[in-house]
């Protein structure tokens, strides 16, 4: 579905996911994230390129790889993306969440 | 003498060595399998078990039975690969090799979560990703007089990633039966952000966790189980009481990868998602659940991969370039209880769909819809897998690529 953010059309999945990544930008993260009701940072920013450089090597996402990620610990990353931290973060960052085959 | 080399007779690698044997000339190329395991195991029986459908005969018999006449079958542990000299280290032997398989697999490992090794693993905490697991929770369920379950994923990847839901619909089955349903509550935990998480199977299957009266607890990461006051607890302190967990631990690949330095985090070994060809080494490929492609680690994405990985191997000794022909293609029964099953079929980039299968408009079976013909499916499967599947049949009008024909991708009807 089309939809509209920091003045900018996007498409997304039903949950509200980009669907194409090359839509992305920084001024869009930052419109997801306000919607999420999250106010950027460094620290987010910094977690949310960690989460696009590993999509981009096709690595599933995982509470493990950010542990051992070494840009943040598990504790922050929830302080930084309350309830559902890489299912907020991915959205943010344009990238899918994490599925399973149902 | 050339020598290919298969590492682990499991599901995928029984059936490589079925595939190859005959088309590799027996004057050029020995073919060896190895595996310290004399047993092979129904995998998809575990989740029989420990409902008392399955007897623990059905789901076992001698590996080697299902290894071909022709191929030299050593039942013995493997200490390292040595990808760079073109060698793996046994217990008391060496073998050299000119092209090397991997199937070694994926097991659990609980002992990566705090606590759940604790006082009270087998006793009120129990997997079914084991044979001796699923048997102890079997022993514990015939007994049990209701409460708490919860049941319980730790992180993903997990083989076969639909089983600890069918654990839930089943176990709902189970209690009904026996007319203790009300004296249970059951509890479904997922670190995901629900059940389904596929647009196309929420909107499908939503009704079944509310029509069995399951409740839901998304978006848990596990943290540790506190022993003592019988909870889970995740990072952002969230609590789960239960008075019977069962789990599904972290999934690792074998410590074999580990030790040869050839895995990532989780000991899976980098592999490319089309070809099978392990990323690191060209005479090296993986197939089954030892790899970290992204598709499901189930039996039928290793039979697939098997029909594609035969193909690229002999391609790979003729000197000509790989096909990258595998896409993920993944088919598999989910339990529902009551006697009933869904069916899913779906790739890399293709959601389950609504459909027939295997014909266009005939069926019999029916996709992402209860019925009780993919209940027998699924029942007659066990067949298949013992007489077909490890021995490289081909299952009848089902192909290695996922097929378009007869389905449906409009997620509303």
């Amino acid at each position: 579905m089309e939809t509209t953010i920091a003045g900018y059309k996007i498409n997304t999945t039903e949950d509200g996911y980009l669907t194409d990544f090359s839509q992305w930008t920084k001024e869009i993260g930052e419109g997801l994230a306000k919607e999420q009701g999250i106010e950027m940072t460094d620290k987010h920013w910094e977690v949310v390129e960690f989460l696009q450089g590993k999509h981009k090597e096709d690595t599933a996402l995982s509470i493990r790889g950010i542990k051992k990620s070494g840009v943040i610990d598990i504790k922050s990353f929830y302080a930084l993306f309350p309830g559902g931290p890489l299912k907020k973060s991915t959205l943010i960052a344009g990238i899918p969440k994490p599925k399973s085959c149902i | 003498m050339k020598n290919l080399v298969i590492l682990g007779s499991g599901t995928a690698g029984t059936m490589m060595a079925n595939h190859l044997r005959p088309k590799l000339n027996k004057g050029e190329w020995n073919i060896s399998i190895v595996d310290q395991y004399k047993t092979h195991y129904y995998q998809p029986g575990f989740l029989f078990l420990p409902f008392d459908t399955y007897t623990e005969e059905q789901v076992k018999k001698v590996g080697k039975k299902f290894i071909p006449k022709g191929v030299n079958y050593i039942q013995k542990k493997i200490e390292k690969i040595l990808p760079e000299d073109n060698k793996v280290e046994l217990e008391d032997e060496t073998l050299d090799y000119d092209i090397l398989i991997v199937a070694t697999g994926s097991k659990i490992a609980p002992d990566e979560t705090e606590g759940l090794l604790g006082p009270l693993w087998k006793k009120d905490i129990f997997d079914f990703y084991t044979f001796e697991g699923a048997l102890a929770l079997r022993n514990k369920l015939r007994e049990w007089e209701g409460g708490k379950l919860v049941v319980h994923i730790t992180e993903l990847p997990i083989k076969c990633p639909v089983a600890p839901l069918e654990f839930a619909f089943l176990a709902d089955s189970y209690f009904k039966e026996k007319g203790m349903r009300n004296k249970v509550d059951i509890t479904y935990v997922t670190p995901l952000d629900g059940a389904f998480t596929k647009p196309t199977c929420s909107t499908a299957l939503s009704y079944l966790l509310e029509e069995k009266g399951i409740k839901l607890e998304p978006d848990f990461a596990i943290e540790r189980v506190d022993n003592e006051n019988k909870k889970i607890i995740d990072y952002a302190d969230k609590k789960v009481p239960f008075d019977l967990l069962v789990t599904v631990p972290t999934n690792m690949g074998d410590e074999v990868i580990e030790r040869s330095g050839m895995g990532d985090d989780l000991n899976f070994i980098p592999t490319h998602k089309h070809t099978l060809q392990s990323i690191e080494h060209e005479n090296v490929f993986v197939i089954g659940d030892a790899t970290n492609v992204p598709a499901s680690k189930a039996g039928s994405v290793a039979h697939f991969q098997a029909e594609t990985l035969t193909d690229n191997i002999l391609l790979y000794l003729k000197g000509y370039k790989l096909k990258e022909e595998f896409d993920g293609h993944a088919n598999c029964f989910i339990e529902t209880g009551d006697k009933k099953a869904l069916l899913i079929d779906f790739n890399y980039v293709t959601e389950p769909v609504h459909g027939t299968f295997p014909f266009s408009k005939i069926g019999p079976l029916k996709l992402l819809k209860e019925s009780v013909f993919n209940h027998w499916g699924k029942l007659v499967f066990r067949w298949i897998y013992w007489n077909m599947l490890l021995k490289g049949i081909a299952i009848p009008f089902v192909s290695r690529n996922m097929s378009f024909k007869g389905k449906v991708f409009d997620i509303k009807k």
